[in-house]
């Protein structure tokens, strides 16, 4: 009896939930209209231009709707979950966020074997993403780097040029006012390494008391030169103006300013902190919507669809499959492969993010970063 | 006061139908009372609805915290006993009731969850419940591989649910269920109801307690989460090990030897074979996965946000910390709040007093100039009110950075050598001169209302009897421009309070106010409990600063327009 009734109820939900897992493309039912949201700007265009204009060439039908709240895609997602009505179908989020947003429960897991597609040259979804899959509802998109631009018309620098990291610190070679981010996210790493700890040791240091005051008294020597950024676009605005000499921004941020506004800039690439930005599908979608979502993103994360996004933003693709296939910019004609993060010649020295050890030491770390402050 | 009805002696006044005057009226109120409560209702339940409940809802959370208790129910129970002081980790009942606690949480993925929560409090916690959640199913395979060698028919689904739930009794133990039901409402934070379809046998939940209770959560959670059905699904891998542990509970070998319904003989055998199921506690378990676990520091925090209502965030908003010790002071790096609520007030009250000292002027000019210019002056000083915040914010940034419009001035006119430019911007000087700015319509406004209803004959009656322009203005005008002068400082200050925009674009590292930190909770770090308690207190702050107001100048004085 009891059995009877038990399977009566759920046959239904039974046979529904691995049909949403399963492979997206034929007859499903598919919801015919999608929200994506994304940062805005240039990299939104880069996106669009790759993957969502094909995309609906190919599925006339559908509609996509842009909304442009990554920046707060924490809080809202969170807000929507408990309200019962979760109006988006996938963000893009950094991929710190990303592991904030599976904690919490927000974003949905997914088995990346399955949903993505494979490589190009036959490799799995996992190898292609290698590493860069930093947590189980992470879908990559791009590696972008927090790096410095400089300006070449500094007359105190008596010619010279800053090729290292640790030149940042150095106040008599290189005067003037340099601009940070205002958190504490590659700030404490650079200040370490520059205070000679070794590439490997940075975050062991920082997990003791004595490595977090060596950071901060590091930084203490250039706090008073320096202007705390809070938004991307502040830097190239700082830098264009004079304002600041040395900077700190993403990578596609200064690439635009130099190759686009055509400003007396240069990028310093050493020690790059290397970071990924990527999409989540958000936790609870109904099946209609989810399908949708399962087949754009299995689309839009191909291959092809990675190395065509770089046409349009200097951000390396996350897949490695999609490396050889980067060509040139779409308006400027120039060759893009030397201005990716990703590129051999840029990438001598690079911090790669420890995601997990931020996770854990975020919250500790920006209080003690901005008790710093305000001292 | 002559009235007919009254009567000379000390009986009560009555109405002219001869019932008291007072209940008479009362009467005749109430009826207005009741029409007006109507009238106003619509507004007030909107207010209510839209308004009250969510901030109410929002404060709550300030000292919510029953995320603990609901993930780690048995864990947070057998904790109660513990004591931090004794300086010893707790004993094998705790970790024994963690690791059922934690399988069922990841299961239903919350235990990432209540990491989180635990990591505001002691960094650590976040990775310490997201890696040992990870690792939970290899100490259940570990003796689901000796089971199954000892006869495979404990990989069956049917044998497990005949097992479990027909004994050879009709006792049916289902309490269990009802309880493992409850249990999931509070770990999902919503009902779950419906029909499990098993029942556990009262004789088997006797002989195996571990194993029943175990199994009871694997059929509540398979059948009313999952939708499946319990009888077609394989137990998870919790279920093994807690036949394990029953299998080595004292007194065990007899009560099974006296056993006899279903599943007698393969229960039987798994006992004999007891022998060879990996030796391990459920303390190595944990303690080999992360020796955090062995931490007393992770065993304080659990046991000190235990409780379903926590004074914790109320504390850290003070630069204070609810410590496994007691409470005490934050050590001195990471207080930040204190500086930031006083630097709030502070910046607000200057911010207020340079819009009296820039409004008051302009004011009195439009209140006091012909029609035709006053209105010209008026435009002026709405049109900023009326652009953008953000615009005007920025445009602030253009002219008072470094190598800005405001600089450049002054390097050009030679007041300020040029290697020497002022700081005006990402400070507190920034912050004050854009708040000014941008809050002085709300001080003009307000001046202006109240000043054009000072008869200008007032000055010229002061004039005439022989006061100069200077008396007539500070003993007769100005206190009668008192009450725009405070409804001006009220809009002024409480929007200041409360700014963050501006702060966060303008204000540097020293020119940030307290609520560019509860942004930041809300936003990014996703301490809603901490913004909260912020929150709480700056309303708090509001409140008294208003009943101060009160005392000091009375509200009646205030005219708004």
């Amino acid at each position: 009896m009891k059995l009877k009734s038990v399977l009566m109820l759920t046959t239904g939900a039974a046979l529904a939930a691995p049909m949403a897992l399963a492979e997206s493309h034929g007859g499903m039912d598919m919801a015919d209209s999608m929200t994506l949201v994304s940062w805005g700007g240039a990299y939104q265009d880069s996106q669009i231009n790759a993957y969502a204009n094909p995309y609906q060439e190919m599925n006339p039908d559908v509609e996509i709707v842009w909304d442009e709240s990554s920046a707060e895609a924490v809080a809202r997602l969170r807000a929507m979950n408990e309200a019962g009505n979760v109006t988006w179908d996938l963000v893009d989020v950094l991929a710190s966020d990303s592991m904030r947003l599976c904690d919490e429960g927000l974003a949905m897991e997914i088995d990346h074997d399955e949903v993505l597609a494979p490589g190009d040259d036959g490799s799995d979804a996992t190898d292609d993403f290698g590493d860069l899959i930093v947590s189980d509802c992470f879908i990559p998109q791009i590696v972008f780097s927090t790096t410095f631009g400089y300006r070449t018309d500094v007359e105190e620098w008596n010619g010279n040029t800053p090729d290292d990291i640790c030149d940042v610190f150095d106040l008599e070679a290189f005067p003037g006012q340099r601009s940070l981010e205002r958190r504490p996210i590659g700030n404490m790493e650079w200040a370490l390494l520059c205070d000679g700890v070794a590439m490997e040791d940075i975050y062991d240091t920082l997990e003791t008391e004595e490595g977090v005051e060596r950071a901060f008294a590091k930084l203490d020597t250039i706090a008073d030169e320096v202007v705390w950024w809070t938004a991307g676009a502040d830097t190239p605005q700082l830098l264009a103006d004079g304002e600041v000499v040395f900077g700190s921004t993403y990578n596609g941020r200064l690439f635009s300013l130099i190759e686009e506004q055509d400003q007396p800039v240069e990028m310093l690439w050493d020690a790059q902190v290397f970071d990924i930005d990527g999409w989540i599908i958000p936790e609870g979608l109904p099946e209609d919507r989810l399908n949708r979502v399962l087949d754009f993103v299995r689309y839009a994360t191909d291959t092809q669809r990675l190395a065509d996004q770089a046409a349009y933003i200097s951000y390396g693709p996350a897949r490695a499959s999609s490396a050889p296939l980067v060509g040139e910019h779409a308006e400027l004609g120039i060759d893009m492969g030397p201005h990716m993060p990703t590129d051999p010649e840029n990438s001598e020295r690079v911090i790669v993010f420890n995601y997990e050890w931020w996770a854990d030491y975020r919250d500790d770390m920006d209080a003690r970063f901005q008790a710093w402050l305000s001292n | 006061m002559t009235d007919n009805t009254a009567q000379t002696d000390n009986g009560p006044v009555l109405a002219a139908d001869g019932r008291p005057l007072k209940a008479s009226l009362r009467k005749a109120l109430r009826a207005q009372k009741i029409r007006a409560m109507m009238l106003i209702a619509p507004l007030l339940l909107f207010i209510v609805v839209t308004f009250i409940a969510p901030i109410a809802d929002m404060l709550f959370r300030s000292v919510e915290n029953q995320i603990v208790g609901n993930t780690l129910p048995e864990t947070t129970a057998t904790l109660e006993s513990w004591d931090f002081a004794n300086g010893e980790p707790p004993d094998e009942a705790v970790f024994e009731a963690l690791y059922y606690d934690m399988f069922l949480a990841a299961e239903a993925r919350r235990h990432t969850r209540v990491g989180s929560r635990l990591n505001y409090e002691e960094t650590g916690m976040s990775s310490l419940f997201r890696g040992t959640g990870r690792s939970l199913d290899d100490l259940g395979d570990d003796y689901f591989d000796v089971f199954e060698g000892v006869d495979p028919i404990w990989e069956e689904a049917g044998f497990w649910y005949d097992f479990m739930g027909a004994g050879d009794g009709d006792a049916e133990a289902g309490g269990l269920i009802d309880a493992q039901r409850d249990r999931l409402s509070a770990l999902l934070d919503e009902p779950v109801a419906g029909d499990v379809g098993f029942v556990p046998d009262a004789e088997i939940a006797a002989i195996l307690p571990r194993t029943a209770d175990a199994y009871a959560a694997f059929a509540a959670y398979t059948a009313l989460v999952d939708e499946d059905v319990v009888a077609e699904e394989e137990p998870w891998e919790a279920v093994f090990t807690a036949l394990a542990t029953d299998l080595r509970r004292d007194g065990a070998g007899e009560a099974i030897a006296a056993y006899s319904g279903d599943g007698a003989a393969e229960l039987q055998a798994a006992y004999e074979a007891r022998d060879q199921l990996p030796d391990i506690s459920y303390t190595e378990f944990f303690i080999e996965e992360d020796e955090d676990w062995g931490s007393l520091d992770t065993w304080g925090t659990i046991h000190a946000y235990s409780p379903s209502f926590t004074p914790g965030y109320f504390l850290t908003a003070i630069d204070m910390r609810l410590t496994p010790e007691g409470i005490s002071a934050q050590p001195e790096n990471l207080q930040i709040y204190g500086t930031l609520f006083g630097r709030t007030l502070f910046m607000s009250m200057v911010i207020m007093g340079s819009c009296i000292l820039l409004g008051y002027p302009i004011a009195f000019l439009l209140a006091n100039l012909p029609m035709r210019t006053s209105n010209l002056l008026l435009i002026l000083v709405l049109l900023p009110f009326w652009t953008s915040l953000l615009v005007r914010t920025s445009a602030w940034k253009v002219l008072l950075q470094q190598q800005g419009v405001i600089n450049d001035l002054l390097v050009w006119i030679g007041l300020v050598a040029d290697d020497n430019r002022l700081q005006l911007i990402n400070n507190q000087t920034g912050t004050i001169i854009a708040m000014t700015h941008i809050l002085l319509p709300f001080m003009i406004l307000p001046l202006y209302s109240v000043m054009q209803t000072i008869p200008p004959s007032y000055m010229r009656a002061a004039k005439s009897l022989g006061a100069t322009d200077w008396t007539a203005f500070w003993r007769v005008y100005f206190p009668n421009s008192v009450p725009g002068i405070g409804a001006g400082c009220i809009l002024v200050f409480i929007l200041s309070i409360g700014y963050y925009i501006t702060p966060e674009l303008v204000g540097g590292e020293t020119g940030t106010f307290i609520s560019n930190r509860i942004a930041y909770h809300i936003s990014d770090s996703l301490n809603w409990g901490l913004a909260a308690a912020l929150g709480s207190i700056l309303l708090a702050v509001v409140l008294v600063l208003y009943w101060a107001y009160d005392k000091l100048v009375g509200i009646d004085n205030v005219k708004l327009g």
